[in-house]
């Protein structure tokens, strides 16, 4: 069993950081809602908080992750321009998208759109971070920055998710290989 | 969009806090600060994607290309926007209805001009 470099890479960008950032998104809106909501009668306590605190910093260092690793290490293997000449555009998954018909909207439509709006995450998630930082318990009482930030919340879901669905459906027709292969184990 | 009411209290706010005198203006700095930072995310890609020299000018790292400079310009802008507003406002009482709305409205534009569809009509 064996990987490629860049296919690590890959994977550590969408399933370490991408997918475990979708899986915690939908248990911070459970817990900003339940636990801030007006009308729950239950206080949450240091504990509480301080769990929440934490939960939601490390969701935006999960996201800040995911972006960084997306633009600065496996978006310039994407892009990548084939020399002159060259006949076979698998090392190229951006050209290759782009050399048929069938596959051109995964690049124009998906990752023209994945590129930028997958940073709506970590900036929606990190003013989160920092509000709950800020006041705790006092969120429910502040019904409309509540509101607000939850509503970013929602939106840094929906950007963490489209640019996680473009992201597995490119890299299903166009993936990105190549690099050092690395051997994981030896098979039977 | 905001009034100037000094709270008593200046965040971090404790757990014993008198929920009334609670001052939101650190927590509208930062929802508005980050609709801005939402809204030029949009925005710089589509100028970016529209003028050939602003592209050029934003390639900050050659591998990466224009996105290089679309996203670390709004992220400065970002932070930059997030520092001024919550210098002016922490402690203070705000108009956080007005101004969550508004921070709402900057992240559904930013949100629509980053669809390539809707940039390209520009």
């Amino acid at each position: 069993m064996e990987i490629t470099e860049r296919s690590l890479w890959t994977l550590i960008h969408g399933m370490g950081f991408g997918a475990l950032y979708l899986l915690a998104c939908s248990g911070a809106l459970v817990e900003l809602y339940r636990r801030y909501c007006a009308h729950n009668p239950a206080q949450p306590t240091p504990r509480d908080e301080a769990f929440l605190r934490v939960y939601l910093t490390v969701m935006a260092v999960l996201a800040w992750l995911a972006v960084f690793t997306g633009a600065y290490i496996i978006y310039p293997w994407y892009r990548a321009v084939p020399p002159p000449g060259t006949s076979g555009l698998s090392p190229f998954p951006q050209r290759l998208l782009m050399s048929s018909p069938h596959t051109v909207g995964w690049h124009s439509l998906g990752m023209e759109w994945k590129e930028h709006v997958a940073w709506l995450a970590p900036i929606a998630i990190t003013m989160a971070a920092a509000v709950v930082w800020q006041y705790g318990c006092h969120l429910a009482s502040l019904r409309p920055l509540r509101a607000v930030v939850l509503s970013f919340v929602w939106v840094s879901l929906v950007a963490a998710g489209i640019a996680g669905f473009f992201g597995a459906m490119i890299n299903k027709n166009a993936p990105v290989e190549g690099g050092p292969v690395i051997h994981v184990m030896q098979g039977e | 969009m905001r009034d100037t009411v000094p709270a008593k209290q200046i965040p971090p706010v404790s757990a014993d806090a008198d929920p009334s005198s609670i001052a939101g203006g650190a927590g509208a700095a930062a929802v508005l600060a980050a609709g801005i930072g939402s809204f030029l995310m949009g925005l710089f890609a589509v100028i970016a994607d529209k003028s050939a020299s602003i592209k050029s000018l934003m390639i900050f790292s050659r591998p990466t290309g224009p996105l290089s400079g679309v996203t670390t310009s709004a992220i400065v802008a970002w932070l930059v926007a997030w520092v001024v507003l919550h210098a002016r406002w922490r402690g203070k009482n705000v108009a956080l209805r007005s101004i969550g709305t508004a921070a709402l409205v900057l992240l559904a534009l930013g949100f629509l001009l980053m669809f390539p569809p809707l940039a390209d009509l520009f």
